[in-house]
């Protein structure tokens, strides 16, 4: 059984975009299940009182933390993105070889794109 | 040997040994698209309110989570998140742990762990709203 060949064959597939992005929404999903459990804590520490929202802050205010929150930021845009571009696809629209593309590269954008604007409002404290 | 009605295609050792399809794939399949959608409105709506509290410290996010509509959402957003989360693991591990008890384990630990966070989760928010 474990002789048997594996398809794709992984030592000379060509990568595409359709497959890369693929791969990337699980890998993001498995990144936001990671995160998830840090939403709950979040969630904790606000009802625990000041003192315990102020341990959880500092754990994430620093450069590490950081990688972290913009990591965590760009992967739910581009599960989000994408999700939703699989989601059109379920209803059988956008399935053409061209479509797939299209909608790839606007998934990549749009993720991009969010993940920046959140940021600068965050940092800026535009909303405010 | 005769097989059941119904479609079953498995041998009746396969039935016995209780492998194959379950019939459930269409049930998980429609769940997890069904939380899909679910949190599509609810996840902006966490990341809009996320920002705007960013930088009033403690009191703000306190504050925004223990008004009625934001604790509605917040349960909301626990509820579709964790169930959504616990159906895309447990996908991944079914494709990647090719160990039937390993698998197993896994699968019941993530579902546990989902289930878990979920209610401290949704617990913290009741909190926020009614008590503190």
């Amino acid at each position: 059984m474990s002789q048997r060949p594996l398809s794709p064959h992984l030592q000379i597939y060509r990568l595409q975009l359709t497959s890369l992005l693929s791969i990337t929404h699980r890998a993001t999903g498995i990144g936001l299940a990671v995160g998830a459990p840090v939403l709950t804590w979040w969630l904790m520490a606000l009802a625990t009182g000041p003192g315990a929202y102020s341990s959880f802050v500092m754990v994430f205010d620093n450069w590490l933390g950081l990688v972290f929150l913009v990591g965590w930021t760009w992967a739910l845009f581009y599960h989000l993105a994408n999700g939703i571009r699989h989601l059109f696809w379920d209803s059988g629209v956008g399935l053409e070889l061209t479509s797939t593309y299209t909608s790839g590269w606007i998934v990549v954008l749009t993720s991009v794109a969010l993940t920046v604007v959140c940021w600068i409002i965050a940092v800026q404290g535009w909303l405010l | 040997m005769s097989r059941s009605s119904g479609g079953d295609r498995r041998t009746a050792l396969g039935r016995v040994r209780g492998l194959g399809s379950a019939k459930e794939g269409v049930h998980h399949w429609w769940v997890q698209r069904l939380t899909a959608v679910a949190l599509i409105p609810l996840s902006l709506w966490f990341i809009v309110g996320l920002i705007k509290a960013a930088n009033g410290g403690y009191a703000a996010a306190a504050q925004w989570l223990a008004r009625p509509m934001s604790a509605v959402m917040a349960v909301l957003l626990l509820i579709a998140l964790f169930h959504h989360t616990q159906l895309g693991l447990q996908v991944v591990i079914e494709d990647y742990v090719h160990h039937e008890g390993v698998k197993l384990a896994l699968v019941v630990v993530v579902k546990l762990a989902s289930f878990l966070l979920a209610a401290v989760g949704i617990f913290a928010v009741l909190h926020l709203a009614f008590v503190s």
